[in-house]
Parts: structure tokens; sequence; C-alpha cells
């Protein structure tokens, strides 16, 4: 169990994976970038349920909106329903292999970006193209990795 | 699930409400947020202030890069200083060229309208600012800059590089604002071919090196390599500055309007410093108030043409504030 002493462990991580969202990036970088946060969160959620709360999913969306200039609420939406998704899945999710744990999380991000997808169409401000779902997959093919390299911060289940 | 509960000594479900109920919460506070920032307008107090905690952090991502050009720049021989010198001084003295042979015209512009006095001068006032934020993604084309309300930006200033028009302020933070470039698709900018005076509207296409103009009759006097400029109307951009040049035209037979892309003047991708650009109303190449406008229609097809989509494209429609009233006896 991941105690509270994860506590400010779980809010670096989040603020590295929210610079790292934000970070100017040049040419194609920025559509194969994964959403660095909503995977952390994503991960934080799933192995400590009761430390990482659905707060840090919405004000991290909500830092989201504030840096990316979306509509304000929009990604803390997306992000809180993962959140919540995390929070009621995790028992099923954790103990599976991490191959199977990668689909989930594509599931998880392409219901992501299919509510960003229809909050934009909704308020007029979409032009849809193909290249937004990309970063979907990227992110579900780093999971292993996020997984290696956050697992280090805390100890074993 | 071994040591459950000796840790900590939780119940399985956590303390207060349950996840759906918290859930629920924050979906409402979400919703809400959404439908202010929409509707509303006291909401860009919010992200007035979100904005100026958002500044430092900003500034910290943009440092790295910031650190790589300041090395880059100290460590540059005396061979390429040199150059760059040489080239300057030559760019110079055209522009001084240049300078001498506008103020002439400007001159005789302004007798030629009759006027006791010289034009006003068209440009008020501009600001250089450094970009320190780049939000390229497949979407949106906006740049964050570092001058905001406390360096007297203002809502809808055009922001220009020294090759073009590169887009608008769209939203003023304390000491940073977002600029929406013209290459946005959300964004649309009302331009002229220089050859012929054709008018349309520019849309951004969402990539760096491409805008559209998908209200152009499939007759339309239109090939690769024309320039465009704006054209003035719409009140946000001056007449005549360049904006961009047509790369190709597509004519279908079975399809009323060409498809026409054109690659921007400016660099759009690669700008690191920009001006920002207070016009003087006084001058006729300023942007007319949009009450003026209305008034003005011009009796070619072309305009016709160009209003119909305008109106169409609230983008285009909600940017057009007016800044000041401009003078109406100063347009003939």
């Amino acid at each position: 169990m991941i105690s509270r002493e994860t506590l400010p462990i779980i809010l670096l991580t989040s603020i590295v994976a929210l610079v790292l969202s934000i970070l100017p990036l040049p040419g194609w970088l920025p559509v194969i970038r994964p959403a660095f946060l909503v995977l952390a969160v994503l991960y934080w959620s799933t192995m400590a349920p009761f430390v990482a709360g659905m707060a840090l999913g919405f004000f991290g969306g909500l830092a989201l909106d504030v840096f990316q200039g979306s509509l304000l609420g929009e990604h803390a939406l997306a992000l809180s329903f993962l959140t919540y998704l995390a929070l009621r899945l995790n028992l099923l999710t954790r103990a599976k292999p991490i191959f199977e744990q990668s689909l989930y999380v594509l599931v998880a991000l392409l219901a992501y970006e299919l509510l960003l997808w229809l909050i934009d169409g909704w308020t007029g401000r979409s032009m849809s193209s193909p290249l937004r779902w990309v970063h979907t997959f990227i992110g579900a093919l780093l999971w292993p990795v996020i997984v290696g390299m956050l697992g280090r911060f805390h100890s074993a289940r | 699930m071994a040591g459950f509960g000796t840790s900590i000594g939780r119940p399985i479900y956590g303390r207060g409400p349950s996840p759906g109920l918290r859930f629920t919460v924050y979906a409402i506070l979400s919703l809400t947020l959404m439908h202010l920032d929409q509707r509303a307008h006291w909401s860009e107090r919010i992200r007035y202030g979100l904005d100026a905690a958002a500044y430092p952090v900003q500034i910290a991502v943009n440092s790295p890069l910031a650190a790589w050009h300041w090395m880059t720049d100290s460590f540059s021989t005396r061979g390429t200083l040199r150059a760059q010198n040489q080239q300057l001084h030559t760019q110079v003295q055209e522009l001084q060229l240049a300078m001498l042979r506008h103020q002439a015209l400007e001159q005789e512009n302004a007798q030629l309208r009759e006027l006791q006095a010289a034009l006003p001068p068209l440009i008020k006032k501009w600001l250089v600012a450094e970009v320190i934020g780049v939000d390229s993604g497949t979407l949106r084309q906006r740049l964050i800059i570092n001058k905001g309300r406390h360096q007297g930006v203002q809502l809808n200033e055009p922001v220009v590089d020294g090759t073009g028009i590169l887009g608008q302020v769209a939203h003023i933070g304390p000491w940073s604002s977002e600029v929406i470039l013209i290459t946005d698709p959300e964004h649309a900018i009302p331009v002229q071919l220089a050859r012929n005076g054709l008018r349309t509207i520019a849309v951004g296409s969402g990539n760096t090196d491409e805008i559209l103009l998908p209200y152009l009759a499939a007759n339309a006097d239109v090939k690769s390599g024309d320039l465009l400029t704006s054209s003035g109307l719409g009140g946000v951009f001056p007449a005549g500055y360049p904006v961009g040049r047509i790369t190709g035209v597509r004519r279908e037979a079975n399809q009323l309007l060409a498809q026409v892309r054109a690659e921007p003047q400016a660099k759009v991708g690669r700008a690191r410093e920009v001006l920002l650009i207070e016009f003087d109303p006084a001058n006729p190449a300023a942007p007319p108030a949009p009450e003026a406008l209305a008034e003005a229609s011009s009796p070619t097809p072309a305009a016709a043409a160009s209003v119909v989509p305008s109106t169409e494209k609230p983008e285009g429609a909600r940017r057009d504030k007016p800044k000041a009233k401009s003078k109406a006896n100063s347009k003939p």
C-alpha cells in the first residue's frame, strides 16, 4: 500500500509531467508527444488511489486548460473523468500484466480524447484533424516505460 | 493486498464521499467553468488571474530554449558576427533608400488627398515582444509572448514580423498575451490580391506553412505566385501589409469554388521576436472602425463575395473590436 508519504513525489512527478506536456517543441514532435500529465495521473490514481484522488485529476486538467489556452474546464472535466474510471477500476487493472494494462490505457486515452473532441465540437472550436488521435497510441505504447519510471519512486505494493 | 490497513489504517474505500459523488461535483464544476468561459465574459477575470500565476512557469519552461539561444549568440565567432554586421549594414542602407522615396510618396499622397497637413504616421506605437511559448498542435496555432496589459498590449492588436502579418492578440494576461496566428483554423483575415485587387478571406489551415482561400470562385483570376496583402477590411489589420503568396490553385469542373492555397509571408513557425503595432486611426490606411465598414460596401462583385463569409465566420467578426473611432473626414 502506498502511504501518504508519497504525496510530495506524486505532486512533483505530476508537475514534471505538466511541464513536459506544455514544453514548446519544434516540428512534428508536438503531434507525437504523449499526454504525459494524463499518463502520470492515470498511474497515480491506479497505484495510489487513496493518496492521489480526483482533485489531482481536476486541478491537473485545469492547469492544462490554463497553459494551453483551451476552454476553461475542458481538460479538467476529461481528466477528472479518467481519474474516476481509474479509481473505480484500479482493483481490476493494477494486477493485470503490463501488456493488458497498456490496452486499458489506450481505451482510457481514446475516451479522454473523444471527450475533448466532443467538447471542441459543441463549442465550435474544432477543425478535426486525425492527427489529434496519434498521441493516444504513443501513450499506450509508452505505458510500460512510465510504469517502470514512476515505480521507482515508491516501494512495491 | 497483504499489508492493507497497517500502513495508514483506513477503511477500504477511504474517507469522505464516494468517488461517484466527488466526480459529480468536479464534473459540475468543470461544466460551469466551461459555460462561463464560453458564454459569459467575466470569466476573463479568472483567466487573467490564472495567467498571472502561470507566467513564472511559462518563463521557466521556456528557459532551456532561451539559454540555448543565449549560448549560441554569445559563442558565435567573430567571422559570423562580421558577416551578420555587413548584411545588416547593407540592409539598413537599402531601407534608408526606400524610406527616402516613401516620405516623398507620403507627401504626394497627402497632396493628392488635398489635406492641409501631412498625414499622421500610420504606426502610432510599436512594441517588440519575445515569444515565450508556442502552441502549435494540430489544431491550434498560437504563440505566447512576454508582453501583456502592463506593457500596454491591447486586444486584437495586429502582430507582425519583419516580413509580414503573423496574427493578432487573442487574449491578454498581466505580463503575457496569447497571439492567434493567421495559420490557426479559427482565424480568418480579409485579404486582397496585390496584382488585381481581388478581395477574399484567408483562413488558417492548422499547418504553420499554409493558409487557405476557400471563398474564391472557380473562374477567379488567381494564379500561383500572386502576392496576398491585407485588404484593410474587418477592422483589425491595416491595408497593404503582406500576408502570403499563392502556392497552388486547383479548379475542378464540378466545383463552384476554386481550392487555393497560400504560404504565409511571415516566418510563422520560426518567429522568436514579434512586433505589436498600434495604428493611428487618423491615417486612411489604418483599419477602419466596424461601423464605418458597414457603410463602405464596394461595387465590385468580389467584394460582395468577401462580405458573406466574413459574417458567417464568427471568429473573424468577433475579433473585430473597435479601438478608436476613425475620423470620418479622413475618408474622402
